[in-house]
């Protein structure tokens, strides 16, 4: 297509400059030398052997990982099951309300679904930490995996499902050997999405959590009220580089799938 | 029988653990401040029935919200906020998606990476960086000073400023990404049509892009607002305590005064704000929807 114009070139140099900018300046800060974190005082990767001795941090880290794993493996369970209802459910009794429920936790301030579910958990007598953050997490990212899935199985070829349905499939056959496979990235990124935001959520894990279970996100928000410090810098430099990692590396891998998905559509239908 | 069960486990699950909860808040919204005050376990005698409950109606809570005016002043303050920052995203935003749907093709997936990738980044973190950049010997007044632009640090961190900045960096992935889908779908020729019948590109910028892109900006600017009115995190760490927002009020209702009622309250109102916006873009999507069919 046409080049850039200068206009369109400066607002991408400066909109891209003000997203980055910010997160690059964290990273180089986080090595370092000084407690100071806003004077140079020479390289330095002594803030990460501090993170690393730091047994809160650790254990805070233990904690969240349990969290995210359980809650978007449930999750992405869950909002498969609910997007496959509300893309191929048909009608049933109190269908709205459903969809419903599935749209508005997306849009719902947390600290209202952080303090519903405390006081829906204090009111069953259930004692708060790990399994109820789980709980109250698996919640919120069940919509979020069944808006991304659901949006793969709106634009699934139906007839290939009802070929294997004639060809004498079981229902649940054919999802496990035609629909599954068709739909796993969107499955995929489903519960790569409700992992991140597990591991992201502060406020929600602060109302649902109990003394026994602090979350990373706890323990950095209450650090990082006192001021900038340069451990917080080297354990987001961790975490953005993780995520950096796990986000190209997911979609170079779907990139993959696309293509081979393609040719080997290609090639059935030269088959045919 | 199998799609029974398909049906019933996320249903029942969204019904135990999203609805039944709001529920509970509006119980405890409605129930004396006294009697609820924790260590409180909230007495759900459901045998009882309706009429116990009504007969339990005590508006006293909602009473007290409308008496103290830190109530209704964060309520606006936050609606305001919110207005004011999603403007600003929406400016900052706008160029930003429009160059990248004019990038050369190749670049495309790239830039749109280079948008997603903040979005996976946490979003403390991300508040968190402009904390160093923002504050008096921070890395924005350190440098203005090195250049000669000022001679004395400028006061940003814990002003409105702050909050405004934070809110437009974290929420500009949601603004971007509507958008370009929409000036993305744009056809072209109707831009050089403008043009061949006598429109200066300005005008054709005016009278063609901006609306057909209108679907984009809309979507967007809801996706920024109805979750910046009840922020909490943002407002905490870079708003100081001059900025009230009703997501922070509620958070230090519920975790300082440990005045559950009251807190319940709060987040009922919040409630009723937000159900106009999120009807609204729940209308404009449906509207969307129908159009693309």
């Amino acid at each position: 297509m046409n080049r850039l114009s200068w206009f369109n070139a400066v607002s991408l140099t400066l909109g891209f400059a003000f997203l980055y900018i910010p997160m690059v300046i964290l990273i180089i800060f986080s090595f370092n030398e000084s407690k100071l974190v806003t004077v140079w005082a020479g390289f330095s990767t002594k803030w990460y052997g501090e993170l690393i001795r730091n047994q809160a941090f650790l254990d805070a880290a233990w904690v969240t990982l349990r969290v995210a794993v359980f809650s978007s493996t449930l999750a992405t369970i869950l909002g498969t099951m609910a997007a496959y209802v509300l893309v191929r459910g048909g009608r049933f009794l109190g269908r709205t309300l459903f969809s419903g429920m599935i749209y508005a936790p997306l849009v719902m301030p947390e600290v209202i679904t952080g303090l519903s579910l405390l006081l829906l958990f204090i009111g069953v007598g259930l004692d708060r930490g790990v399994f109820t953050v789980v709980l109250a997490h698996t919640t919120f990212s069940m919509c979020y995996v069944s808006v991304v899935v659901s949006s793969r199985l709106i634009t699934f070829d139906r007839s290939l499902e009802e070929a294997a349905l004639d060809l004498g499939c079981s229902p649940a056959q054919a999802f496990r050997l035609v629909t599954l496979p068709i739909i796993a990235p969107a499955v995929i990124s489903g519960w790569l999405l409700a992992f991140t935001l597990s591991l992201d959520d502060l406020v929600i894990a602060s109302f649902t959590t109990g003394p026994s279970a602090t979350t990373l996100p706890i323990k950095i928000f209450s650090a990082v009220r006192l001021g900038v410090s340069p451990e917080i810098n080297a354990l987001s430099t961790l975490m953005i580089a993780l995520v950096t990692v796990g986000v190209i590396t997911a979609s170079l891998v779907t990139k993959r799938a696309m293509v081979r998905q393609k040719q080997e559509e290609q090639a059935a239908a030269r088959a045919a | 029988m199998r799609r029974f069960v398909l049906i019933a486990i996320p249903y029942l699950w969204l019904l135990a653990l999203f609805l039944v909860p709001f529920f509970i808040v509006l119980k405890i919204s409605l129930s004396d401040a006294a009697i609820a005050r924790p260590p409180y376990i909230p007495q759900f005698d459901w045998a009882e029935g309706i009429w116990a409950f009504v007969r339990e109606l005590d508006f006293e809570n909602f009473i007290f919200l409308t008496e103290d005016a830190l109530y209704w002043k964060a309520y606006l303050s936050s609606v305001k906020i919110a207005l004011i920052s999603t403007a600003l995203t929406l400016l900052v935003g706008y160029p930003i998606a429009y160059g990248m749907a004019r990038a050369p093709e190749e670049w495309r997936p790239t830039l749109m990476m280079l948008v997603i990738l903040p979005f996976w980044t946490s979003f403390l973190i991300r508040v968190y960086a402009w904390m160093g950049i923002l504050s008096n010997e921070g890395y924005l007044n350190q440098f203005l000073m090195w250049t000669g632009i000022i001679s004395e640090p400028l006061i940003i961190l814990n002003t409105p400023a702050a909050v405004y900045i934070g809110i437009v960096y974290t929420y500009l992935p949601f603004m971007i990404l509507p958008i370009y889908a929409a000036l993305d779908r744009l056809d072209g020729s109707l831009i050089e049509a403008a043009e061949d019948l006598g429109c200066s590109r300005a005008q054709a910028f005016w009278l063609v892009t901006i609306p057909l892109s209108r679907p984009g900006i809309i979507a967007g600017c809801f996706l920024v607002m109805i979750p910046v009115i009840g922020e909490f995190v943002i407002p905490s760490l870079l708003g100081g305590s001059g900025t009230l927002m009703i997501g922070k009020v509620l958070w230090e209702e519920f975790f300082s005064n440990r005045d559950w009622p009251v807190a319940s309250a709060v987040a009922v109102v919040l409630l009723l704000i937000l159900v106009i916006p999120i009807v609204l873009f729940q209308r404009n999507q449906q509207k969307q929807a129908e159009a693309e069919q």
